[in-house]
């Protein structure tokens, strides 16, 4: 079975061209990828993303179990925070990565990987005191995603009301056009922008709302995708899976060891002794791109793989993501990847692969 | 969709234009579209002999590589290297800026094997 979102229609009457993705239909490009991309770095884009997962968990004991099932710090969390993290099994394989906001003292959501979403579920579930309340509001809540430098000055427009000052990687309650929507800076383009949470009936509205004034262009997967690939976010299923240390992956990023969770014996283990591969970037020489499953060798050795590669639009050239030897991934170390046109030079580099991106403000 | 009648096809979606003993080969409006924005083209190196539906030249797109195969047998004798810049002339102008490469065909060739303007509007049009 394949799910369709509630912007299911709108896409089709756009022209957008729809692939099954996480189990979902779902639009992959309207004008064009490269296209969309642009315009998302230079003005503002519009993303469906309401195939994304949601969970609002509440009680007493909910952020004493949340700090159980995620890697990152909840305590301290403020109302309206958001933090980013792991959802880790016994021996560290990651079976997720997601947000998590604070609502209320004893409220919070979960935003998880479409793919993953009933799996989490389970796993969440399994795991809770009594006292915990677990709803799976995927289906009722529609999620859109708005980016780019010019997304805030283009939302104030079309809405005419000024949009809350809001920090990076927060969020607030927002009434907007008689519905009250969770509006949080934040998204996975590396450009300045918010993630909006709303009732799932009010979606077409709001979309047909925010595409009116013309600032604000549709953009599909394809483009999200070559962004979040430009700021060396991971995908998961690619850069992250329940075979991958969260270590080889972030390096002991958004884990706190300031208290116990699931997972955390093996994540301790991996920190002290190190693992054999890391996550790093490569920076190909041309434009071909490296792909999934492309073995990265270093003077014919054998030296890792890649995970996620493609044409970056905003560099010129193509980049990948790799899990690289662990002697091997220090920037500007010169390796080569076999692809199926032939062996490409690339160079480890940092990360971000584009270090221009404005979400940060 | 654009499926100029000057032209001979294939069932691979490549065009081809025959003036003498030269035929020039591009994909069609058709093909680019299916492939979305490219931004890679490896072309074939001049003076390579070549066999009717040898691949011959690369496109990506964002997403994925195809084949680009020679419609019938003869000698590369010249390739668009306006492409290695921009391989989006392909998308913006199939038929004319965005051709890849040309063959001079050999004696055995039989360009009876090419679709005529109609027949592959079936093959475009039933995908």
């Amino acid at each position: 079975m394949t799910l369709k979102t509630p912007l299911h229609e709108e896409h089709q009457h756009l022209g957008a061209r729809m692939a099954p993705f996480g189990g979902w239909d779902m639009p992959i490009q309207y004008a064009g990828i490269l296209a969309e991309h642009a315009w998302t770095r230079s003005h503002a884009s519009i993303f469906d993303t309401c195939h994304m997962g949601e969970f609002e968990l509440s009680g007493p004991t909910a952020a004493a179990d949340l700090e159980k099932l995620l890697t990152q710090q909840i305590g301290g969390m403020a109302e309206g925070a958001c933090r980013y993290g792991y959802l880790l099994r016994e021996d560290g394989g990651v079976l997720d990565d997601l947000t998590c906001y604070r609502l209320g003292p004893e409220r919070f959501m979960l935003v998880v990987n479409a793919a993953t979403t009933s799996a989490d579920a389970d796993w969440i579930q399994a795991h809770l005191s009594a006292q915990t309340t677990f709803h799976d509001i995927s289906s009722q809540t529609g999620k859109l995603d708005i980016q780019g430098p010019n997304s805030r000055r283009a939302i104030e427009e079309v809405l005419q009301m000024p949009l809350p000052d809001l920090s990076y990687f927060s969020a607030r309650e927002v009434e907007i056009a008689n519905v009250t929507c969770l509006v949080s800076r934040s998204g996975y383009t590396g450009e300045w922008g918010y993630e909006i949470y709303l009732p799932a009936q009010e979606t077409v509205r709001f979309w047909k709302m925010f595409l009116a004034g013309g600032a604000i262009r549709t953009a599909g997967l394809g483009a999200r995708d070559t962004l979040r690939l430009e700021m060396g976010y991971p995908l998961y299923g690619h850069e992250l899976s329940v075979d991958r240390s969260p270590v080889a992956a972030s390096r002991g990023r958004f884990i706190s060891l300031e208290k116990t969770f699931i997972g955390r014996e093996a994540v301790e283990n991996d920190l002290r002794k190190g693992v054999s591969h890391y996550l790093a970037g490569l920076r190909l020489a041309g434009r071909r791109a490296a792909r999934a499953g492309d073995r990265v060798l270093a003077q014919g050795v054998e030296a890792g793989v890649v995970t996620s590669g493609s044409f970056a639009p905003s560099l010129g050239t193509a980049v990948a993501m790799a899990y690289i030897k662990n002697d091997l991934c220090r920037p500007g170390t010169q390796l080569e990847i076999a692809t199926r046109g032939g062996t490409l030079p690339a160079e480890v580099v940092s990360l971000p692969f584009y270090k221009k991106g404005t979400a940060r403000g | 969709m654009n499926i100029p009648e000057n032209l001979r096809y294939t069932k691979t979606h490549e065009w081809v234009r025959i003036e003498g003993d030269t035929a020039t080969v591009g994909i069609t409006e058709f093909a680019q579209e299916q492939l979305g924005d490219l931004t890679f083209v490896e072309l074939p190196a001049v003076g390579r002999a070549v066999t009717a539906g040898e691949e011959t030249a690369v496109v990506e797109s964002v997403k994925a590589a195809s084949d680009i195969y020679a419609p019938l047998p003869g000698t590369v004798t010249e390739v668009n290297q306006a492409l290695n810049e921009h391989p989006e002339l392909i998308n913006t102008d199939p038929y004319d800026k965005g051709w890849i490469f040309r063959i001079k065909l050999s004696d055995k060739a039989d360009q009876s094997v090419l679709l005529d303007a109609a027949q592959y509007a079936e093959i475009a049009g039933g995908n």
